[in-house]
């Protein structure tokens, strides 16, 4: 009886677990959820954000309300990281200074995909002398030294007098026109062999127009390397933006970012005796950081077909 | 038909070899209209900073008379385009200008400074190859063990240090709090010392910031051997190197590293600009005497002949290291043929 009954069982069981087959997309998922490095960096992230936007609001304090009384405390129970010299919470700033610096290097980012996006995908469909001058202007921009040129626009902007609540506009602009380059030359590569493809046959046959081609079927090919350049560039326009408001030419004061909080370590008394005014900006960048690179690094594994794995 | 390719290769592209030459110089011939983008650029901007030397300065003394006057000695008061030429011009003669802060020409305030900011680079160059092709091997070798967990996650925080903040931290803790090196210049002021001494307290306060650049350089660094390790060690000559009875330091140092390393001879040619561009930021944070705080200072003090002249020689320094890379991919692995 029981032998009877035993494949009926095993019958039964097969259309119970359909054989899909898997997206590519379900495929990465799987794969970047299986590296637990890069779920840590997710979650930090997210915390990050959730911390920065709505952290302030649920603070005590505001950004204004200077009392000298309670200047220069160390960390204590009301204030967590203590104040700076004018009665400010720094549990606050940083969190407020957060906000800043993450929506510039996600902005910066932003602008980064765009340009590079948009010039690589011209350059590798119309080849010829289009892609030669998109990629001589990639060679030269890349030839120039980054930090220098935006140490340099940095202090145009400063010497323009730039109102410094439009300085971040700005300083987004500069980190992301200065690193389309990398993006542009792999979107250009990809789009070279994806023009080559028989589904270009088809978008020929149907008459469509050059930036319906370029912008409905080839750069959407495209996507997976895009978005694992843009995770890895959000890093490095943190870094960059940071670096840059710490010698104060980057945003700064009043605004208050993760890297003009830094340079309260030029005074040495602050440096020296109250740590707390410039370690935790310094840990935020460090951990935010890293936990976007971790990110990228297994975007870029589970987005890579090449992968044997 | 592999072999006699590589053979060819070999005859062909060696150091010195017709096609290699020819190679060299159209490289060296198409980075002309390069640099002439760039040096427009770089101009360009630094046209656009509304002061200038003269009124960076904040003399009081300075009349308006006066400040006419200086500025016509330096050139100052002609139209841009104009002072682009003029510079272009004296670039190509190999003249870079006096720069108006040191008084000095430009070349011979990079020859004083660059120096410094070169023993700090090539240490750190030194220190995280060595580094890195160890934790790499040994990661590769135990791949997915707890140790290469740990260099991974190593490996992630070193690639996303924020420079300056690492440096002030490590000034804090080692310099100031445990005093167990100095704070900041490269030598102990008011000492004289010569000889072996003097070499003592230059590493000494050299220490804090070639460790920073290294942990800087040494994450991808490690990423790159490591995988290139996996790469080797799953190649068929490998297991029969071991197949062979061979100890399995000698399979994996001598015959696997040596083919893992070989493409990463590439990478020294990226390290060009590196060598003797300087950190601008981290030399600021430990006041090193190096070219790259001179060159901060130069933005600040709009001085424009160091600022340009040295912007320029970057660029070239990248370019060049650029086409080092490729010369030595070639040299390393003769099947690529370089157009």
């Amino acid at each position: 009886m029981s032998l009877e009954a035993a494949p009926v069982e095993v019958n039964a069981q097969v259309p119970a677990k359909p054989v899909k087959a898997d997206s590519p997309w379900r495929i990465a998922v799987r794969r970047f959820a299986r590296n637990k490095l890069a779920l840590a960096g997710l979650i930090i992230v997210i915390l990050m954000f959730l911390i920065c936007y709505i952290g302030p609001l649920l603070s005590p304090y505001n950004l204004y309300d200077y009392k000298l009384t309670d200047k220069n405390l160390a960390p204590n129970a009301s204030h967590w990281l203590g104040t700076d010299k004018l009665g400010r919470d720094i549990l606050l700033r940083t969190m407020l200074a957060g906000r800043i610096s993450l929506a510039v290097g996600l902005v910066a980012t932003i602008i980064t995909v765009l340009v590079g996006a948009t010039l690589g995908a011209v350059a590798g469909f119309y080849r010829g002398f289009v892609d030669t001058v998109i990629m001589r202007f990639a060679d030269i921009f890349s030839s120039i030294p980054t930090l220098p040129i935006l140490i340099i626009m940095g202090t145009v902007l400063s010497d323009l007098k730039v109102d410094p609540s439009n300085r971040i506009y700005f300083l987004m602009l500069m980190l992301g026109v200065l690193s389309w380059m990398g993006l542009a030359r792999l979107v250009r590569s990809q789009i070279l062999t994806l023009r080559e493809q028989e589904f270009m046959l088809a978008t020929d046959a149907l008459g469509l127009k050059d930036n319906r081609k370029i912008f409905r079927h080839l750069l959407p090919n495209t996507i997976p390397i895009i978005i694992v350049s843009a995770t890895l560039s959000v890093a490095g326009a943190i870094l960059s933006e940071s670096a840059l408001s710490f010698l104060g030419i980057g945003v700064v004061p009043p605004t208050p970012s993760w890297g003009n909080m830094i340079s309260a370590a030029n005074n040495l008394i602050d440096f020296r005796k109250r740590p707390w005014l410039w370690v935790p900006p310094g840990m935020c960048i460090l951990i935010t950081v890293t936990a976007v690179n971790l990110i990228g690094d297994a975007l870029r594994d589970a987005l890579d077909p090449k992968m044997k794995k | 038909m592999l072999s006699s390719q590589v053979e060819l290769g070999i005859s062909i592209y060696k150091p010195g070899g017709i096609l290699m030459r020819q190679y060299i110089i159209r490289r060296l011939l198409q980075m002309i209209p390069t640099l002439i983008g760039i040096s427009i650029i770089v101009f360009a901007i630094s046209a656009m900073v509304p002061g200038d030397f003269i009124t960076a300065k904040n003399n009081p003394n300075m009349t308006a008379e006066k400040a006419e006057q200086l500025r016509h000695i330096y050139g100052l008061d002609k139209p841009e385009y104009e002072r682009y030429f003029i510079w272009a011009g004296n670039m190509l003669k190999g003249n870079m200008g006096d720069s108006l802060q040191h008084k000095q020409p430009v070349t011979e305030v990079i020859n004083t400074y660059v120096w410094n900011s070169f023993i700090i680079a090539l240490a750190t160059l030194i220190l995280s190859w060595v580094i890195a092709v160890f934790t790499g091997v040994f990661s590769a070798k135990f791949q997915y063990s707890f140790f290469d967990r740990i260099v991974t996650l190593t490996v992630f925080l070193c690639m996303s240090l924020p420079s300056f903040f690492i440096g002030l931290l490590l000034i804090k803790l080692f310099a100031l709090d445990w005093k167990l090196f100095p704070v900041s210049g490269m030598t102990t002021a008011g000492h004289n010392d010569a000889g072996w001494a003097y070499i003592k307290d230059v590493v000494k306060h050299m220490f804090l910031p070639t460790l920073v650049l290294t942990m800087l350089s040494t994450g991808s660094l490690t990423r790159y051997f490591r995988a290139g390790m996996l790469e080797v060690i799953r190649q068929d000559y490998i297991r029969t190197a071991r197949a062979k009875g061979l100890k399995e330091v000698t399979v994996i140092f001598k015959h696997a590293l040596r083919n893992a390393l070989l493409p990463a001879i590439t990478l020294l040619g990226f390290e060009l600009p590196a060598l003797f561009g300087g950190a601008m930021i981290l030399e600021k944070v430990f006041v090193w005497p190096g070219i790259g705080q001179v060159y901060l200072e130069s933005i600040n003090m709009r001085d424009y002949p160091f600022m340009l002249g040295f912007t320029i020689f970057l660029s070239i320094l990248t370019l060049l290291g650029n086409l080092l890379a490729d010369v030595l991919y070639g040299i390393a692995d003769p099947r690529i043929r370089l157009k």
